[in-house]
Parts: C-alpha cells; structure tokens; sequence
C-alpha cells in the first residue's frame, strides 16, 4: 500500500514525510545562537536540536548523527562553539555523506554572537533553497515506521487511549508497517507474556533481559513501581499496571530489540530498550517524555502515538506528535492540544476498535502532510542527554 | 453484552473494567444478568465477567494479570481480596544482588 505519493527521497533510500532544515547546536554555549538562528524561520520548517553536554559520549553522537540523517531532514546547519568536545567534522561529514547539504558555524571564528546569527540566518536562507528539490517518490507502508510512548497517565490511560494504540499498531504491522514501543521500566511483569511474543527463544530472553535491566536500574535509583494509588484506582497487580502500558504494544508478535539509533531493518513490531546498559550512571535513563521521543525518533520514526490521561502539550523537532487523549473531561479542557478524543469509549461513542482505526487514519493523514495538534503550534521540544550502550546482538533483528 | 458503564478490553477476558463511577445499589447487565453494585466503584475497577474458579488466571487485554485466590461470582468485584499476583519477582533480587546485598 502507497501511503503517499509526494515522500521526501532521501540518498540511502529512506524516505521522509517531512522536509526540515535543522540547526544543530554541539554544546549549551552555542544554544542560544542557534535558537536566534531558527527563530524567524520557524514557519519555514526550520527546527532546533542539540546536544547540551561539553563532555564526549557515544550515544549523544549516535543520536545526534541519526536525528541530522533522518529522513524527515532535509539539511543541516551545526552550531559550534569551538572549544566543545563534540567531533563536528565528524558529524558534517555523515551528513554530507548521506548527500545533505550541511554547514558549519564556529561562533569563535566567527565574531561572536551577533556576527554568528547574521551568518546563520544566512546560511539558512541559502540551504532551504538546495533543499528545495529534494526529489520525490512513493512512501510504501512497508517504510512506514511509528512510534508510541505514554505521557501524563491517568486510569482512564490503560483502558482507552492505550489499548486503543494498540488497535492501530495491530493494523499497521498487519499492514507491512513497523511500530516501535519502549517504557521497558513500566512494562516489569509483562517478560513472561512478552517473550512469548518473541519471533524466536532466543529474542524472548534478550526481551526479558532488557526488562530485568530496567528493573535493576530503577532499584538502584530508588524508584518503585506499584503504589497505593493504584490500588485505589482498580488496580489489583503490578502485572496489571504494566499491561495497561504494554497494551500500547498490540497483539502482533514482536519481530526485534533496538536500542536508540537503531533503525527497523523491515517492518515488524520493536521494543525499544532506552534503559543504558552497564552499571548505574549519568542518573535517570530517561528525564522526561521528549528524551524517549527523541530516541524513538533516532530509530527512523516519521509519526509519534503519544497517549496522555491528564494532558501533555509537548511535541518535537524532526517528527510530528500526534496526542491520543484517554480522558473525555482532559479532552474537553485540552481539545485544542489533542488529536484523538480516544476517551469518548468511556462515553459511549465510539469503540476501541474506532478509535484504533481513527488513531491510524490520523498517522496517515500526517504522512500525507496534514499538521498534527502539536506541529501546528510549533512545538519543538527536544531533550538529549548522556548514556551508555553496547551494540545490540545479531539475535535482535530478524534476518533480512 | 456488557452495558455502557463496563467496558470489555478483549472478548477473551473474564474480567470487564468499570468505565464510570458505580453507586452501591446502581445495576449493571452482564451478558443479560442484572447485576446489583454493593458497594461504591470508581472508573478502572474489574468485575467479573462470568464466573470464575479458584485459582483460574484473570485475564484482562486477553492477558493473565493474577489467579483467583477463590471463587468468584459473575459481576462480582475483582480485586486484592479475591486475587493475586503471579508475578515472581526475580527482579527485585537480581538488583539487590547487583549492589551486592543477599538476596
């Protein structure tokens, strides 16, 4: 199935739905350059990212290298300072490699703030123009790839908007699609079922390694999972709390494990493992929602599922995020903010099948070009911090 | 046929999840069954669906989230008094062996 005519055909044949510039900044220091940069450009599909940290690390050169080569990015500008850790000519030259035009800016050898932004602005003008004839191909369900993550939750989260997810994810692996789910930190209890899921043994333990790795991580720092709350809001088991989060997942057998960064090599169902491998360090794996939205994205997902009881508003740079509310009354008060009203089963109208397919439809219609709630309000979000990870093994991925 | 105030999240399950506040005295239809609330439900608690024998795993998204730990009536509440977890927490050990505590 075409799901659109009118992709972004990019140089290693991934193609995009979206054609974005991105100024990249490589430390804080370089942050608000950049930000005054993108500014006056916003409307023109120009976004921000970056990298805070003045240490090196592997993972934030992944991410970044994958975020500056995805397939909804057209083009790049790198922000530098000058004396930062991060290799920038490293970075350019991936993406240079990977047949987008990049520039570089270095604010030390360039006059300083005002002189950087004067130079950027025009670096912007003149890269938006070479992106501008980005050639054109059929996007194929089979390239498709979404990804889901929770946000906000509330109650009515496990038994509405998620499993409502769940609906559309069935129907796009059904499809030829891939969709990539995560939270292994909410999903402990699930391994059994899960590894049952596995397309071989060998991928069901690897599944309920990496949810025994959540749980260990999350001990050290402290953090339980099952609490009195819960209880009083119907839950009886920590097994049942984490089905409410795992039913985003579907019912589909899950073909692989990736790891941030790691592209679908055909479609499938993915857990993303986002917790870091090693002894606990660099804190929490995951501050906020926008730093699993942004690995999720590094994996090559075009669309973000995002399901939320008591509202997010966020949304992110490179991919749109589409909002599936749980909650009617959070509807009703957010409705500018949210694209599936997935709580109206609570009211009777409609069914977790309706919404499923209204949630897919909706993944479609963004492909397509149709602006998500979040995009159109230029939420931009990004959040990228340290980490650490070893390859994933060669039992992670199906053959190809 | 669950009415519109329980919602049935697979057609395999044998519990259906309360999708608004239930007063005591309030009644619900279950496959046809009335159903009289004893006492008051918040959104997200389970009833049961059909009856339900001790020791038969719940099933809840067409996937087992405990046993019962006694019989249990159709439309009767669902919850800590009546089930528990079958989860082995294997996990909780590994970590206090990671930081080097005895399991």
């Amino acid at each position: 199935m075409i799901i659109t005519e009118q992709a972004y055909l990019r140089s290693d044949g991934r193609k995009g739905i979206r054609n974005h510039l991105l100024v990249a900044y490589l430390v804080e220091c370089a942050h608000h350059v950049a930000r005054e940069i993108v500014y006056p450009y916003r409307e023109a599909g120009v976004e921000l990212i970056g990298f805070g940290g003045c240490y090196p690390n592997a993972y934030a050169a992944k991410m970044m290298r994958q975020l500056c080569t995805h397939p909804n990015v057209g083009g790049v500008l790198l922000l530098s300072l000058g004396c930062e850790s991060f290799k920038r000519t490293e970075l350019s030259d991936a993406i240079a490699a990977s047949g987008r035009p990049v520039e570089t800016l270095v604010i030390q050898q360039s006059g300083g703030t005002r002189k950087t932004i004067e130079q950027g602005r025009v670096l912007v003008q003149q890269l938006l123009r070479q992106m501008a004839d980005v050639p054109r191909a059929p996007l194929e369900m089979r390239e498709f790839i979404v990804g889901t993550i929770c946000g906000g939750s509330d109650a009515t989260s496990g038994i509405t908007a998620n499993p409502g997810v769940g609906r559309a994810f069935d129907r796009l692996v059904r499809e030829g699609g891939s969709g990539i789910f995560e939270e292994t930190n909410e999903l402990i209890g699930c391994e059994a079922v899960m590894a049952e899921r596995a397309v071989t043994p060998e991928l069901g333990t690897i599944l309920g390694s990496a949810l025994a790795k959540a749980a260990a991580y999350h001990t050290v720092l402290g953090h339980g999972s099952f609490a009195s709350g819960n209880a009083e809001g119907g839950l009886t088991t920590q097994e049942e709390k984490s089905m409410g989060a795992y039913a985003k997942s579907g019912g589909s057998r899950i073909s692989g494990l990736l790891k941030p960064g790691d592209v679908p090599p055909v479609g499938g169902l993915y857990l993303l493992d986002v917790v870091p491998d090693g002894e606990v360090r660099f804190g929490f794996p995951n501050i906020n929602d926008n730093a699993e939205i942004a690995e999720l994205i590094a994996c090559g997902a075009h669309v973000i599922l995002f399901t939320t009881g008591r509202g997010s508003v966020v949304g992110s740079a490179v991919s749109p995020v589409i909002k599936v509310c749980a909650n009617p009354e959070t509807y009703r008060r957010l409705s500018e903010d949210m694209d599936v009203d997935a709580g109206k089963i609570l009211e009777g109208r409609g069914t977790l099948d309706s919404v499923g397919d209204e949630i897919f439809d909706l993944s479609l219609a963004v492909a397509r070009g149709e602006k998500s709630k979040s995009e159109a309000l230029m939420h931009q979000e990004f959040v990228l911090t340290y980490k650490t990870f070893e390859p994933i093994g060669p039992s992670c991925l199906p053959r190809v | 046929m669950a009415d519109l105030k329980l919602l049935r999240l697979d057609p395999l399950d044998n519990v259906l999840v309360t999708i608004q506040t239930l007063e005591a005295g309030d009644r619900v239809s279950i496959d046809g069954r009335e159903i009289t609330i004893p006492a008051r439900l918040t959104l997200g608690h389970k009833l049961a669906a059909r009856d339900i024998r001790n020791g038969e795993k719940i099933l809840k998204y067409h996937m087992p989230i405990g046993s019962a730990t006694r019989d249990i009536a159709v439309g009767e509440h669902v919850h800590l008094h009546n089930m528990k977890s079958d989860y082995i927490d294997t996990v909780a050990q590994l970590a206090r062996h990671s930081l080097g505590q005895s399991p």
